[in-house]
This record gives C-alpha cells, structure tokens and sequence, in this order.
C-alpha cells in the first residue's frame, strides 16, 4: 500500500453525509427515555400488600434495606407493621428484592431520575416516598417467577377407605427428604412466632430442620414447648394462618415440620439425651398441679428443671387432658403422648394419677401443701343442647364418646349418626363414629366456610364419607316408646346479614321442616369446667367470669399463690394456648418464690 | 497504572501497579450467599458483564448438578454474542478514541446504545443485566423482542460498512496500527495470550470451538485468524468478529427452541450447595474467561476465583510489549489488548 493511498484518505470523509441525521441518542433534559417494559427503576411498595416480613432486607446484598415503622400503618396478625426502606445510595438494583418478595407487593418503577441536595432523602420508604408508584410498576414478580417456593410438600395420608378401618394414624408424615424441602420454604419472616401463643422459634427451629440437624430442632422446640410431638399432630396453628408464604401460595407446613423434628426422637430417653436439659438442685418449693392436661404438664415440667419439686394431681389414669380423652387416637395416638409425658416424669415431675380434686384429695389440702398452686381443669363438662329428647337413649356429648373410645370401650351409636357442631370437636365425633362403622351427617346451623373446625380436619371428614348439612338446625330429638333415639326433626337455615356489621346469622326457614331416621345424636356444641373442687373461701377470691376463671398478667387468681391456665382460663382453647399458659405460669411461680 | 521510564519518546521500561481499582469482589462472595453473588459478579467488567454472570452460573449449577433448560441455554449464547457486540462496539471507540479519529467513539458508543436497548428491554438493565442466574435466566424475551433484534442487527450490519470507510479503510489508521504493539507469536501462548490478540498471532484458538459449552456446537460460525500480530491485525479479528457475532445472534432467534427458561433454585435463603468445586471457561470479547468456584457445602462460596483475560494482557503482556514503544502509542496499544482494569482488581 502506497503511503499516501488517496482513496483511504478520502473514503473515511463519508462521514459527513452522516452530519444532517438526527442523533440516536435521548437529549436530556429536553427529551426523558422511554424505558422499557421491565425496567429495574426506582421501589415502588404496596403498602396494604406488604406484610413486613422483611425477606426483601434479608436478601438485599448491599444491605441497602432496613425496615422502618411507617405512619397509618399498624400490623397486626400476619403484619409485622413495618416496612421496607431503601437506601438509594447503595441500592444496585439488581431487584432480588422483587424476587423474593413473598406477597408481590415490592416492585420496582420506570423512575429512574431521582434528584436531591438532602443526603438524607437517599432513604428512600416505596410506596410512601412515591405513592404514584403504582401506575408506572415496571420489574415485578408473578408467583412462577418469583423465588419463592410457593407450593406445599404434600403430606402422605392414608387412604380414605383405609381410614375408617381402624384408629390407624391418618397423617403418614414426611420422609427425611420431604421435611428438608419443605423447611427450605421458610423465609424465616418470624411472623408466626408472633401470633404462636407460646411464641415458639418457629423460624429457628424450621431452620435446623433445613440444615439437616434434627437434634438442634427438637432442642429448640423443647426450650418453651415440652409438648412438641402433640402440637406437631394435633396444634390449630395459627401461625400458619399467617405465613408469607400463604398470600401468594400454601403457607409452610409448620405443624408438620415439628412433627417430623420432634417424632425422631423415638422414646423418652432418646428426648432426654438430645433434649439434655439442665436440671437444677432442688431449691425446696413445692408446687402443686391440678390436672395433667398440656398447661400443667408444661408448668410442671418446667418447674421442674428449675429444681421445684412438682406434683400433678390427675383424676383420670392417663395424663394429657382433654388432649388425651378428647382427641381420637388417630390424630394423636397413645404412644406418642406415652413418651412425651414419660420423658417429663425422667426429669421428675411426679404425677398422682386417679387422684380427682375435690374427691379424693381436698384442693385446700394441696394449696396448703405447696409453695403455689396452679390450676389447669380444662373444660370438660359438655353444654347441653337444649332441645326436646336430649335425655334419650342414643343421644350424648361428644366428648364422652371420645372418652370411652379413648378408654377402650366401644360405644353402641347404631348405623346411622347425626352430630350437631361445626367445630373440632364435631368433627372428631363424626369421623371417630365412622370407625365404629356408622353413616355420619354434620348438622352445622351456619354455612361450610364459617365452620369454627381445622380445614383439615373438615377435608378429612368429608374424604371418609362423613356429609356435611350445613345451615341446619336442629329441633327436636323423637325418640321410640323405650326413649331410645328414633330421628331427628330439623330446620334449613338461610344466611341473614347482620345489621351490626357481625357475622352473617341463621335464620331458619319457615316449613323446611324435616324429619331424619337415626339411630343416635351426638352433640358437640361447646364444653364448660366444673369448679366443685374449690372450696368455698378459694371461690370468694377466685374470680369466674362467663365460665372462666379470670387471672392477672402472670396467670396468677384472685387467690395469692394459685395460678391457673389452659382452656378454663383462655378463650382460645387449644393446647398451644394452654402450653403457653403453663410456660408463663413457670416464669411467674419462680419470679414469686425465688426472685 | 502504569509506570513509564522513557527515553526521548520512546519508552525503555513499562510497570504495571495494579491495586488502585481493588473492590474485593472476590472476598465479598466469600460472605454473601449463592444468590447474593450472582449481583455481584457482573460488575467486575462494565463494559462486557455477562461473561461474568454466565461463568459463575455455569461453575455453581455444575458443583450442584442443576440443569439448565434448552431455551436458557440459547437464550444465553444469545445473550452473550449481543454482549460481544456490544463490547466491541466500545472497543471500536476505545482504539480509536486513544488515536484521535473522535467519530468513531461517537458512532460506535452510539449504536452500542442499541444492544442496550435490547438488554433494558430483555432483563431491566442496561449495563448490568443480572439476567444470567444458576438455573437458567431470569426472563423469557418479551413479545416482539426477537423482531427487535433482528431489526437491530441488520442496522449494525450496515453501520459496520461505514465503520469500514470511517476506520479500516483509514489510511490514518492503517499507518498508525500496523506494525505496533507486536506480539511474539512463538511467545503467545507462553505468555498466556488470549482472544483476539491470540488469533491476531496467527494461532486458532477460540473456547467456543475447542471446548464448546451453551450450544456453540448448533451454531454456523468461523473464527477468522491473522497473522500480523499487531495493533492492526487485532483490529481485524474484531472487525470480523462482529460480522459472525451478528449471524450467530440471528441464529439463535431463528433456531432458539420453545420452553422453560429457568430451573427454580430453592429458597435463596437456605439454598445450599453441595462441597466441591468446578472450573468453567468461556470466550468473551476479550479472550478466554474463566471461573473456579468452591463450595464447603454451605449457602455461601468458600471461595470464587475469576480467570480474567485482562491480567494477562493488562499486566504482564503489556510491560512487556510496551518496551520500545513511542509514548503516544501506549494507550492504542493498550486498548488493542481489550484490557478491562476491574478485572484484573478483582
């Protein structure tokens, strides 16, 4: 090539036809670029969606979001009431954020230009800095793109025909495999520990599962629930109801992950070993417990590491409760509630069984006899239904059904059984009668979705066969001329709106009218306590209001030095409310006696 | 930085002092978990980030075994071609830029706008895309983004006719990159050169053919060689480059499979990956690109190292080419290298 190659000097002056060509490029601040559909700009936050779970925090590598309380905006169940704030300074907008947002409430906008002298104005709080954010939402997450793992390992059963066979467990529980998926769900938000009544490390707990330590789990579990093997089959957990996980998809299987943790340890000595509590020298307190059922089992037992010399005084020959003859033993079967409570009596709480309160031991005898009392009767005694042949041979309460199954004893309910309720307690009578081989119709005077019972359980009920006659009220029990159960005659409701603003009442409807062969009736319509065992001067200074006995802020009666928990105390009545109690009634006894 | 001992114009000795650009990127993966890191790869080189997202993907779902749906895996060949483009297209105003020819960075840096476009459009990002992630990536194209793109190549291919009447066929810039910055070709691989600087040198050396990874091996394409060893013979290897970048990215709209894009990873929070260790290499822009990644079977790497052709080439292929240079050509050479500083400080 010639040195001076006339056509390469003249050739790159082509470039001037380009001079006359508009530029490519946006001229800012004239022009502002369009951007594209899933621009990664500014946070934009819904507020009423977000849940302040904090996962979008969690992720954030540059550490660029803290969560803050915002004004008008409380929390609450499932709410943690904060909410996120950026960092504009450090955000990289990389929008994992958006990604594991579990509700979808975090998006990122089309704003990109964001201009200020005030340094502090980088805190950036979406959705209150910007409140026209959501018309401009760009990046955001659907639940298939998202990170979240939205889907429920689903828990193995037994078949619905296999079911009313036997007592035979129903939930088969998960595999090693299956629990480790499904504690990798948890995003550890801890907005379950929130509403669990006994405020267990549900995240901490989920967590070791996760990891593969077991043992770390049940230890975790142990440190204020004594009683994880039950809540693990048979708890009402709340805290599920407000899982982040289940705004979007199911929440995480809680109750099951305790369940698979703590049914490792597969005898009381097993437990112990793991568990290894310490126990501490006898501080010589005495402490007495009336009822064994999960609030005095869990004072007991942790009164009992904390070197109290405990004594529980049960009427009936197994403990657990209401947990123990109320519950069907395919939920919760005896070998399991065995271990838990001998695991307890290992670490020395002593329980006096076939002692009943008030019968065979006076109640001042024990409050006189102990440093502190606590009380945990539960309610055993059911309502009545007040209808016409409620006193008729093959019409009784639910509970003492369960009872006797529980005991053993196989009770006559004929081949065709109605129970009346809609709660748990309805459903256990109905399921545990088709074991013992009946046809079973629920009588619910309000409709299916307003049913007090575990979804669950209702689900259950309805794979075994059990039929559900919702907005149903019964009238009348027509017995034969041996005042023995014949039919039932009831009415259809309709749902009227309730002017107050409550919940939608029954009203029956004029001539629906309808009469049922059956052969028993089976009511489960609320229990109540029975507080004979008190004596007169314990009932001036206990107070008992709608049934229930009332206590201060460290579950402490009117009665210095007698405390009291579980269902005659709470309205929740469930056995994490009643663990709850019993735990916080330990911290009180020893902060009275000790501290 | 580079420290220059001259004499008159020319200079006698180069040294390089790295450490000035140093973010620890490296060290910080150490104490952010596998997701977390995924954010942070991509900025250890501005302008050509995707090779950075695509390695350490690839290395972690290879210790993990995690598979990678067809679609991704073209989606990404794509996605690393248009980062090709896009990376030479800045090239074109870096040589340039350092030899005074001014339009060109105009031009160049101008259409490069046009691959962005298509990246904001694909992933939400201009320049740092963080759309390659284990498992696949983070999005399906949008609707009507293949016609995009292919409308965007067929303008790169015309704008590439008047690179050619602007640049190469510049006798100006002829002069000016023949015969500098020569590499020994019989040293080349000694010295552990890459890339377009490699093939400059006459020696045929490409990891998208010797050791073929996404879907390499379904796709049409040459690697042009020369033999010069110069700043010139560099410029070409590019200049041919863009042309086979082009007919890649059309292929892979016109062939990419329909499907998933993406293997969900678990929960990012406890996402954990299995002990081991895996070394993934790729071609990118600049040279071979490489990722050794270990796991001690935890949610965070125990160790992410990156193999960066810009060390290589920035550090000690440079001290020694420098060496008889005339001062003012210390930058043109040193762009025809495709040198990436953040790279090298990792």
């Amino acid at each position: 090539m010639a040195f001076f190659d006339i056509k390469g000097l003249v050739t790159p002056f082509t470039a001037l036809t380009q001079l006359g060509k508009a530029p490519h490029t946006v001229t800012f601040p004239y022009h502002k670029k369009e951007t594209a559909e899933r621009y990664r700009g500014l946070h934009y936050n819904n507020l009423e969606e977000c849940i302040g779970c904090g996962n979008c925090s969690t992720i954030c590598m540059n550490e660029a979001i803290d969560m803050i309380h915002v004004d008008g905006v409380e929390g609450g169940k499932g709410d943690s009431g904060l909410r996120p704030r950026v960092d504009n300074g450090r955000c990289c907008w990389c929008a994992l954020c958006v990604e594991v947002c579990p509700t979808g409430s975090l998006n990122l906008t089309k704003e990109y230009i964001y201009v200020t002298p005030d340094a502090d104005a980088f805190l950036w709080t979406p959705g209150v800095s910007n409140p026209e954010g959501k018309e401009i939402i760009s990046f955001n997450s659907s639940v298939e793109t998202s990170l979240g793992m939205y889907n429920r390992i689903p828990m193995p059963e037994l078949e619905g025909k296999e079911r009313i066979k036997s007592f035979a467990e129903v939930m088969l529980y998960y595999s090693e495999k299956e629990a480790r998926e499904e504690a990798t769900r948890c995003i550890s938000c801890g907005l379950c520990t929130e509403v669990c009544p006994a405020h267990m490390h549900i995240p901490e707990y989920i967590n070791a599962i996760a990891k593969g330590d077991d043992n770390e789990a049940i230890k975790i579990i142990y440190d204020n629930n004594p009683l994880g093997e039950l809540c693990g089959k048979v708890c009402t957990r709340r805290c599920e109801d407000v899982c982040a996980m289940q705004v979007r998809g199911d929440a995480v299987a809680i109750r099951w992950l305790k369940e698979y943790a703590v049914g490792r340890a597969e005898t009381a000595d097993i437990i112990k070993e793991i568990v290894n509590p310490e126990i501490k020298e006898p501080n010589g307190f005495k402490v007495g417990i009336v009822g064994a059922g999960p609030s005095g089992l869990t004072a007991g037992y942790y009164l009992a590491l904390k070197g109290f010399d405990v004594t529980i005084y049960e009427a009936n020959k197994y403990a657990g409760g209401m947990t123990m003859y109320g519950i069907p033993k395919y939920r919760l079967p005896m070998e399991s509630l065995d271990k838990q409570i001998d695991y307890m009596k290992s670490i020395g709480v002593k329980i006096e069984f076939n002692t009943k309160v008030g019968k065979d031991i006076t109640f001042d005898k024990i409050y006189n006899s102990h440093d502190a009392v606590f009380v945990g009767v539960g309610f055993q005694v059911p309502y009545k239904m007040g209808i016409k042949g409620e006193e008729a041979v093959g019409a009784f309460p639910a509970v003492n059904m369960l009872f006797d199954v529980n005991n053993g004893k196989t009770p006559d309910i004929g081949n065709k059984v109605v129970v009346i309720g809609g709660g748990n307690v309805a459903i256990d009578g109905a399921r545990v009668s088709r074991r013992l081989g009946a046809e079973v119709t629920i009588m619910y005077r309000r409709r299916v979705v307003d049913m007090p019972a575990d979804w669950e359980e209702i689900e259950g009920a309805e794979h075994e066969g059990v039929e559900i006659m919702p907005q149903t009220i019964p009238v009348e029990i027509i017995t034969d001329e041996n005042n023995k159960v014949k039919a039932i005659k009831y009415l259809k409701a309709e749902m009227v709106a309730d002017d107050k603003g409550g919940r939608p009442r029954p009203v029956p409807i004029e001539g629906s009218e309808t009469i049922m062969e059956v052969s028993s009736v089976i009511g489960a319509i609320g229990q109540e306590a029975d507080y004979a065992f008190f004596t007169e001067e314990a009932l001036k200074e206990i107070e008992i209001n709608r049934g229930r006995m009332v206590v201060d802020e460290n579950m402490m009666t009117g009665m210095k030095g007698v405390f009291a928990g579980g269902d005659a105390v709470n309205r929740t009545a469930d056995a994490i409310s009643a663990i709850a109690d019993g735990y916080k009634a330990c911290k009180a006894i020893e902060k009275m006696l000790i501290k | 930085m580079i420290k220059l001992k001259v004499e008159g114009d020319t200079v006698v000795k180069a040294e390089t002092h790295v450490g000035y650009l140093h973010r620890g990127f490296e060290k910080l993966m150490e104490r952010r978990n596998w997701l977390q890191s995924f954010t942070i790869v991509c900025r250890i080189c501005v302008p050509e980030p995707d090779p950075n997202e695509l390695n350490y993907s690839r290395a972690v779902e290879e210790i993990e075994g995690r598979a990678v749906p067809e679609r991704a895996e073209w989606i990404r060949t794509m996605m690393m071609e248009l980062s090709r483009l896009a990376s030479y297209l800045l090239w074109f105003g870096g040589q340039n830029g350092s030899s005074g020819l001014y339009t060109m960075p105009q031009w160049s840096v101008g259409d490069r706008d046009y691959i962005l476009d298509l990246f904001e459009e694909l992933t939400g990002g201009r320049v740092y895309h963080m759309y390659i992630w284990p498992g696949g990536v983070r999005r399906d194209l949008p609707d009507g983004f293949a016609d995009k793109v292919l409308q965007t190549m067929d303008y790169l291919e015309k704008r590439l006719k008047k690179y050619d009447d602007l640049m190469f066929a510049n006798t100006i810039f002829q002069k000016r990159a023949q015969g500098i910055g020569w590499i020994d070709p019989k040293k080349a691989v000694e010295w552990g050169v890459v890339g377009p600087p490699l093939r400059a040198a006459g020696i045929k050396s490409d990891v998208r053919i010797d050791d073929p990874y996404l879907i390499y091996d379904k796709l049409d394409f040459e690697v042009p060689t020369q033999t010069g060893s110069d700043v010139w013979s560099r410029a070409l290897i590019r200049r041919f480059e863009f042309e086979q970048s082009i007919s890649m990215v059309r292929q892979c709209i016109e062939k990419m499979p329909k499907g998933e894009v993406y293997n969900k990873i678990p929960n990012p929070m406890k996402w954990t990956i299995p002990a081991g260790d895996a070394y993934v290499k790729a071609e990118s822009a600049r040279g071979e690109f490489g990722y050794y990644v270990v796991s001690d079977g935890s949610d965070k790497p125990r160790r992410v190292h990156v193999k960066g052709p810009a060390y290589v080439h920035g550090v000690t292929l440079l001290e020694r080419i420098l060496v008889g240079a005339n001062i003012a050509d210390v930058s043109f050479i040193m762009n025809s290298l495709g040198t990436c500083p953040p790279e090298i400080e990792r």
